[in-house]
């Protein structure tokens, strides 16, 4: 057998049976939450069908909670009843849940990993885009519509074509300052938002593994902003020591014996990618996304883009849409942007490391007072009771900031954290689409630290010059 | 699922890339537990000119007349003309879920998002990728005067255009099974019942852990 990636691995050990060149793949883990399952609960009632294995799903509302009064509960009443919706399915199907009142509750994204529900060496979904972050375990994790909701729920299995592989290899030593989120956003102002589509990505090289566990998540959690499949990482020392000890991963022996399996889950030396991108660590600066699309980005010190400049015609077109839904100019300088609102929080970004670099930013300093609001969503209970711990709350709170509950929030606005037409927001989330965090609201993608640098700023900022 | 049968209908032509599943079905209709009822607010930032809300009465809203959707030539589309990287972002499926229940049966396009294109065929509409030049021709012909109409023979997998022009398209043997049979995948897959049963046990030896 040759030499085989990291991919083919976890493809080949899933697949259940092959029919002509599509495979019934195996699925070991869902999570659930509540916008995307109420429709596969009321098929299999329809059909009479039960769960296949319920105790390998793991449910959680997050998108409709509110961060703000929980007590109060939801007082928009079609999110409340989906929420309660979640609650009745999962009861009468036998689906754990952490419910709003639940202290483990949080975003399913972060909860997936903190719980030790997320192993490597497994296949996982949801129905959830950014479920491609569960990849930094060297697992294969997509993101699927409430139809394979339903499909896994019933049957454990989905039916998949294999993707080709790519390998993005960040070579070299970042410099200080730049983050895990700035190295995502630099890969697909590279490759693009449809650069990934057809490939599972794999991310490579010095830059990579020396991210912490929770950096590897937010590369593989945006993998799905290049448009792929999903993302992935291969399993080392702090991989296995992250799972190590969580409630839901393996005790003692069974521990060592998954271990010893989960090290092997690398691509080998010399196995063949379909492409391969490589990118100069110590190239990436912090970036600032300034336009309606992931791949409209540019270094802190660089300006928006001139599509009069512009060559192919269709992107030119698409720029100047762009500019015109987020109000700036053609060449405006990255650093004259004025917020109006600032982010923090999101599957992307609000784990204990994005919320301490945060807090290293905005100790002893001040929300600049043209910002209107600014706000931090912890991603889960135990990320808010451990920054609490820590007194980050505290700073935050000092400087000016929110401090809420955990949940989506701002990163879609389904709840009442929403930007008003017009209003430009400093966002450490994943998508700067048209509307996404509020109707004619404006977004700009940056990491934890450049938000809290906009934050007290007042305008974007090179957060190392600080 | 209904079977997917051949038809003839008007081509609607969204000329833009990367449209995603946010615009496509704005988030605030995703809070509804139900499968239907999402047309009306199919592109609704794009389609009307104030903020739709679930359960507001849609024909009393101001439209956008810029937008493809309300142009009278268009009346009636069930085809849907569109750029590079279609359906985006979010894995909603309420994004085709909305764009059935307005009556949109097939989506051309020079490329379409991963997530999205599966939720298509678990809803009975047919996307077909084709190149960027032809994507173009079609384009011209369907931004003139008159809409244009296309016959979509999915057995044969053509499309013929009014003027008689055929295009050839591509799509895989076991969708294009499921789609004209309207098969309940789920049924498909049942039926593997034994082997999914086999490769659990398989599996309970080799990784224990993940059945503890």
């Amino acid at each position: 057998m040759g030499a085989a990636t990291l991919y083919d691995k976890l493809w080949d050990e899933h697949v259940v049976r092959y029919q002509g060149d599509t495979a019934l793949l195996y699925i070991d883990r869902q999570l659930i939450h509540e916008v995307t399952s109420p429709q596969a609960f009321e098929g299999l009632r329809i059909h009479g069908r039960k769960p296949r294995r319920p105790e390998a799903n793991l449910a959680v509302p997050d998108h409709n909670v509110p961060t703000t009064l929980r007590a109060a509960g939801i007082t928009d009443p079609v999110a409340r009843l989906q929420v309660e919706t979640l609650v009745r399915n999962c009861a009468e199907f036998g689906i754990t849940l952490f419910g709003m009142d639940d202290p483990r509750q949080g975003i399913v994204h972060v909860i997936g990993p903190e719980t030790g529900f997320t192993l490597p060496g497994t296949t996982m979904v949801c129905g959830d885009s950014h479920t491609s972050t569960h990849g930094a375990f060297g697992a294969l994790a997509f993101g699927i519509g409430t139809s394979e909701v339903e499909h896994v729920l019933a049957t454990r299995c989905l039916v998949q074509r294999k993707s080709r592989a790519m390998l993005v290899s960040v070579d070299g030593a970042l410099g200080p300052g730049i983050t895990a989120k700035d190295i995502v956003l630099a890969v697909i102002g590279e490759i693009g938002t449809a650069g990934g589509t057809g490939y599972v990505i794999e991310f490579g090289g010095e830059a990579i593994r020396s991210l912490s566990m929770e950096g590897r998540m937010t590369v593989c959690n945006m993998a799905i902003e290049a448009g792929a499949r999903a993302g992935l990482i291969a399993v080392d020392e702090k991989t296995i020591e992250y799972v190590r000890g969580r409630p839901y991963a393996p005790k003692g022996e069974l521990f060592e014996q998954a271990a010893a399996y989960w090290r092997t889950l690398r691509s080998d030396p010399g196995a063949a990618f379909d492409r391969e991108v490589h990118l100069d660590a110590a190239a990436i600066k912090p970036q600032v996304t300034w336009g309606t699309s992931p791949e409209m980005v540019a270094p802190v010190d660089g300006r928006v883009p001139d599509p009069d400049q512009m060559l192919d015609r269709a992107k030119a077109d698409g720029v100047r849409r762009a500019l015109s839904y987020m109000g700036l100019a053609a060449g405006t300088p990255i650093a004259e942007i004025r917020p109006d609102k600032v982010f923090i929080g999101s599957c992307t970004n609000s784990r204990i490391e994005d919320l301490r670099a945060a807090a290293e930013v905005v100790r002893g300093r001040r929300v600049a007072d043209s910002i209107r609001l600014a706000m931090v969503v912890p991603g889960s209970g135990p990320v808010k009771e451990q920054a609490e711990a820590e007194g980050l709350d505290r700073v935050f709170r000092e400087a000016g900031f929110e401090w809420r509950e955990p949940g989506c929030s701002m990163c879609l606005a389904m709840n009442a954290d929403r930007l008003d037409p017009g209003e430009r927001c400093a966002s450490t989330s994943n998508r700067n689409f048209e509307g996404r965090q509020g109707y004619g609201g404006r977004t700009h993608l940056v990491s934890p630290a450049m938000a809290a640098a906009a934050a007290v700023a007042g305008h974007f900022v090179d957060v190392r010059d600080l | 699922m209904q079977p997917f049968s051949n038809f003839t209908g008007i081509v609607c032509p969204l000329d833009r890339s990367n449209v995603d599943t946010d615009a496509i079905i704005p988030k605030q209709f995703l809070k509804s537990i139900q499968r239907s009822g999402f047309g009306p607010n199919l592109f609704d930032e794009w389609r009307y000119l104030d903020t739709g809300e679930p359960g507001r009465d849609n024909s009393r809203r101001p439209l956008n007349r810029e937008f493809v959707l309300n142009d009278p030539r268009y009346a009636g589309a069930s085809i849907l003309l569109t750029r590079a990287n279609f359906g985006c972002g979010s894995s909603r499926e309420h994004a085709p879920w909305a764009l059935a229940d307005y009556g949109f049966k097939v989506i051309l396009a020079e490329g379409f998002a991963d997530i999205f294109f599966n939720n298509c065929f678990e809803n009975g509409i047919l996307p077909i990728v084709l190149e960027a030049p032809v994507i173009d021709g079609l384009f011209a012909r369907a931004c003139g005067e008159t809409a244009l109409t296309i016959a979509v023979d999915l057995t044969g997998q053509t499309l013929t255009l009014g003027d008689g022009e055929s295009i050839p398209f591509d799509v895989h043997p076991y969708r294009k099974h499921c789609l004209l049979l309207g098969l309940d995948e789920i049924g498909q897959t049942l039926q593997h019942g034994e082997a999914i049963a086999a490769y659990e046990e398989r599996r309970r030896q080799q990784a224990p852990w993940l059945f503890a």
